[in-house]
């Protein structure tokens, strides 16, 4: 055991635990993208990141990724985490304005503007696995840790860095078991409302949330999709993932799913 | 050459190796030495070399031919000395074959409207001695600067550079002659593993490789630290644009590295080191295992070093020059065959490196230091220096400046002293507008900062880094926008694109600043830049993503009036966005001379000869061809 104090507050935590599992544990809130429980730790999304230290030794890491050490003093919501938290969802917005899930992360986190240029196409165009794609590596991750493929990971560095199967071809490896498409943070429910004038939804702030439909594409590496073989009929229900790719040819409207 | 020494055990033996070496060194026929670093090779050193072995050997001339390292003066490659036993050593510049064969024909006699400099004798900051070559002023010279009253050489003091440009690198025993593996000698057989551990945390001695970290306490918490086997690495990736100290070291002197790490060795109870050299450094490889392989067949590496007892191996691992890998967790990784991405600290390499185990890494600036530390004591580095950055560095200058060169010089010179004195200021009689430290992860300093002490907390204050020693001197022709568009060009391609700050961040800054360059920028926009710019520096892993928004940083800080030009007025104050400045022609001055149709890839210049020329804007490419072609300054950029 080791002592640590978080929020001031003087708690125990286990050798060799990170700090977002010590911060879970004493009920303090800490938004995550790239972390799941079962997977190894990442630290890449950095939404994760607290404060670490003291005086001008202080400093931000992530907190996935971070172990406890004995007599460390940490803050989950200082005015500098709160600050970056801010900032990084900003820019999340930004690169993947469909996703539900940031649009809720940066309502709930205080989000009011998003001062950047949408990455590819008008808001509300089809997930784009090359622009949207956060990288937060869980897909990789749930392949070769959970099914013990491999199939997938990452090519390329820096900006041209991207999720890719070898040699773009699905590989013997792959089971097409579709764990990949599971995984993914921000492929699965779309937002709605976002529109041209700005990227930043915040429609849950309204009294009348408009997002009550999800998109009928998807981020998935299997070829051919058993999803989206078996889902023709029921690609406009509620909450069924469909594969972009294959989608590539037909239009989906953006505020009802509907095929063009 | 290559060397053929037998296997060195005792004191008896170096001294031997080091006569043998002195013999080649300071022959007694005369010598003939090219410098052959890949600088040098640039410039074709290759056919100077091979025009000089030609003329040697038909005209059957008793003469010794040999290769050697950078000597630093870099504008002037290829270079070419003359060694004439009891004369000063010449050396000339910009050599070409045919005017190296004249010279070499001439000797004895000195070429003297050729010649750039002499060295009446060297010297050796590895043990203090001097070598005079010749009776001083015995007038054989006159008209000819000494090396150490050139304003290039005058304020150096070479410690890492002792043998580079002196020494034949494929040499060992002309390495043992100048003092080499004297130190290791003396580690072995007379020093514990802590009085070397406690020498080099007396010397002050900070990691070059950029942050500055003090290598005693690296040493020591690799030496504490529990697991075996441990490990030393020497960080050769050398990433940075313009930056190419750690080849020169490489190049011109690898005994010096190998000497450096089995001393570290023997203080942290390592028995294996590992140099990693980027592949695109095909020569320092070349070197660095032929290096190993003599030190091998010497004794000086392998089994019981020295009849010690004390065991070290060295092998060389090739990367394939990726910025990030130079980044040491990444570096590790690569060494393991995985991709070069960075991890979380801790655990410190030190605790938990190479497979896992106690593993210390330093730069190849580092190590070099190490054998001068030992043989003369840290009491004596530690004189060398500032207050808290103890010793030399050694800087590659560049860019816009006259004398291209690699230097070695106190911590603690100023930055004048070193753009001004040292590299001669700026050429074509432009001003300097600033300098450029430390890379991609450094800032820019405004000439008007230039009497800041160079040393690592200095720079640090005035938002750059000493980083690994690369300097890009600037004139007033530079646009600080292009330049910090530049850098994150270079850092969105090289981050390894793991932390979203950082692979997205840099794009994003980018895309701002390109918007800037292009007249298209907000006011606001330098608000986002500052902010996204801290976000960067805050939430990324690894020291590229924290110090990536430096060169938009410093930049917005010291060349805030420039980003407005470029918002406000929508125009680029030093000419060089192309979207904000058009080419004219002067009807007065042209005198239709044509030079300018002759050279526009656009075909945008029309005129009849000896009429006045005009520019049409829509064929113009803004490559700016005619304004250096025309010779009567016709040419107008607004
Ligand atoms: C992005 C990045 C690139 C680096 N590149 C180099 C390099 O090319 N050479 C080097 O010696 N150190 C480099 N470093 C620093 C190393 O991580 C490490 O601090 C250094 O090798 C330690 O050696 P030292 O203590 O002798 O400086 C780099 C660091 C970062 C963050
Ligand atoms: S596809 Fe989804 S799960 Fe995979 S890296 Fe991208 S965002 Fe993460
Ligand atoms: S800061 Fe940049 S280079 Fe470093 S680990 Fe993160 S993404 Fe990779
Ligand atoms: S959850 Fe920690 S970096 Fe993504």
């Amino acid at each position: 055991m080791v002592h640590i104090t978080m929020n001031g507050l003087a708690v125990e935590a286990e050798c060799g635990s990170s700090l977002l599992e010590v911060a879970r544990f004493y009920n303090f809130p800490i938004p995550t993208l790239c972390h799941e429980d079962g997977l190894n730790s990442y630290g890449a999304c950095r939404l994760c990141l607290v404060e670490i230290g003291e005086g001008p030794k202080s400093k931000l890491v992530a907190a996935c990724g971070y172990r406890v050490e004995e007599g460390m003093k940490v803050r989950t919501n200082s005015m500098r985490v709160q600050r970056a938290r801010r900032l990084l969802l900003e820019l999340y917005v930004a690169t993947c304005p469909q996703s539900k899930r940031i649009q809720d992360l940066a309502s709930e986190y205080g989000v009011r503007q998003c001062r950047y240029q949408p990455v590819d196409g008008q808001p509300g165009a089809p997930w784009d696995p090359k622009a949207n794609c956060i990288q937060c590596g869980l897909c990789v991750r749930i392949c070769a840790e959970q099914m013990m493929a491999g199939a997938i990971g990452f090519s390329g560095r820096g900006k041209s860095r991207h999720v890719a199967r070898p040699f773009g071809m699905t590989s013997e490896q792959c089971r097409q078991c579709g764990a990949c498409l599971y995984a993914c943070p921000v492929c699965e429910l779309r937002c709605q409302a976002s529109t041209a004038e700005s990227l930043l939804c915040n429609g849950c702030l309204n009294f009348s949330p408009v997002c009550f439909q999800s998109y009928s594409d998807a981020m998935c590496f299997l070829e051919p999709c058993h999803t989206c073989e078996l889902s023709g009929p029921f690609r406009h229900e509620v909450g069924i993932k469909v594969h972009a790719l294959h989608d590539a040819g037909q239009k989906v409207a953006p505020s009802t799913g509907e095929l063009k | 050459m290559i060397s053929t020494a037998h296997r060195l055990v005792n004191l008896e033996d170096l001294h031997q190796a080091m006569r043998q070496g002195r013999d080649l060194l300071y022959p007694s026929e005369p010598k003939i030495m090219i410098g052959t670093a890949t600088c040098g090779l640039a410039a074709d050193a290759e056919e100077v070399l091979h025009a000089v072995r030609e003329e040697v050997a038909n005209s059957k001339l008793p003469y010794q031919v040999t290769e050697t390292g950078c000597i630093g003066w870099c504008s002037q490659e290829p270079l070419l000395d003359i060694c004439i036993p009891g004369r000063p050593r010449v050396t000339y510049g910009r050599m070409k074959p045919g005017r190296a064969r004249e010279i070499v024909r001439a000797i004895p006699e000195v070429k003297r409207e050729w010649a750039l400099a002499m060295m009446p004798g060297d010297e050796n900051t590895l043990n203090g001695a001097h070598v005079n070559y010749c009776v001083p002023h015995n007038g054989h010279m006159d008209g000819l600067t000494a090396y150490k009253d050139l304003p290039l050489f005058k304020r150096q003091l070479r410690i890492v550079l002792r043998n580079c440009g002196i020494i034949n690198p494929d040499n060992l025993e002309e390495y043992i002659a100048r003092g080499g593996y004297h130190a290791l000698w003396h580690a072995l057989r007379k020093h514990t593993p802590e009085e070397i551990l406690n020498e080099v945390k007396r010397s002050g001695l900070r990691g070059r490789g950029g942050a500055g970290f003090p290598t005693g306490v690296k040493w020591q918490a690799v030496r504490d630290a529990q697991g075996e086997p441990k490990y030393v690495i020497c960080n050769a990736d050398e990433g940075d644009p313009g930056a190419y100290m750690d080849r020169g070291v490489l190049e011109g002197d690898p005994h010096s590295v190998l000497e450096g790490m089995t001393i570290g060795g023997y203080a942290m109870g390592a028995h294996e080191g590992i140099i990693y050299v980027r592949e695109e450094y095909p020569l320092a490889v070349m070197r660095m295992k032929q290096a190993i392989r003599q030190a091998q067949d010497a004794g000086l590496l392998g089994q019981s070093i020295f009849d010690s007892g004390f065991s070290f191996e060295i092998r060389v691992v090739k990367g394939a020059g990726a910025f990030v890998c130079g980044e040491e967790t990444a570096l590790i990784r690569s060494i393991e065959g995985k991709v070069g991405e960075p991890q979380q600290r801790p655990p410190y390499p030190a605790q938990h490196g190479l497979w896992g185990k106690p593993t210390c890494i330093n730069n190849v600036e580092t190590w070099a230091n190490i054998a001068v530390i030992v043989q003369r004591g840290g009491d004596w580095f530690s004189q060398i220096g500032t207050a808290k950055s103890k010793g030399t560095k050694v800087f590659s200058l560049v860019g816009n400046i006259e004398n291209t060169a690699l230097i070695e010089v106190p911590m603690g010179t100023t930055l004048a002293e070193i753009v001004y004195e040292i590299g001669g200021g700026v050429p074509n009689g432009r001003a300097c507008k600033a300098v450029q430290t430390g890379g991609p992860s450094g800032g820019c300093i405004p000439a008007d900062k230039f009497d800041l002490p160079v040393d690592y907390d200095s720079l640090n204050q005035a938002g750059s880094i000493m980083g690994s020693g690369g300097m890009i001197v600037m004139d007033d022709h530079t646009c600080m926008v292009d330049i910090a568009k530049y850098f994150l060009e270079f850092l969105e391609d090289e981050s390894c694109g793991k932390c979203f700050t950082c692979r997205v961040g840099t794009q994003r800054l980018k895309e701002i600043v390109t918007r800037i360059s292009q007249g298209e920028g907000k006011e606001e926009d330098l608000d986002l830049l500052q902010d996204l710019s801290w976000l960067v520096r805050e939430g990324s892993l690894c020291g590229l993503g924290q110090t990536a928004p430096n060169p938009v940083l410093s930049t917005l800080r010291y060349f805030r009036s420039e980003y407005l030009a470029h918002i406000r007025d929508r125009r680029c104050p030093a000419h060089r966005c192309r979207e904000l400045i058009t080419f004219a022609i002067d009807p007065v001055l042209c005198n239709g001379c044509g030079a300018c149709v002759q050279i526009c890839s656009g075909k945008a210049i029309l005129g009849e000869k000896k009429k006045p020329h005009i520019i049409t804007q829509a064929q113009c490419t803004k490559c700016g061809a005619c304004l250096e072609m025309c010779k009567f300054d016709a040419v107008l950029v607004h």
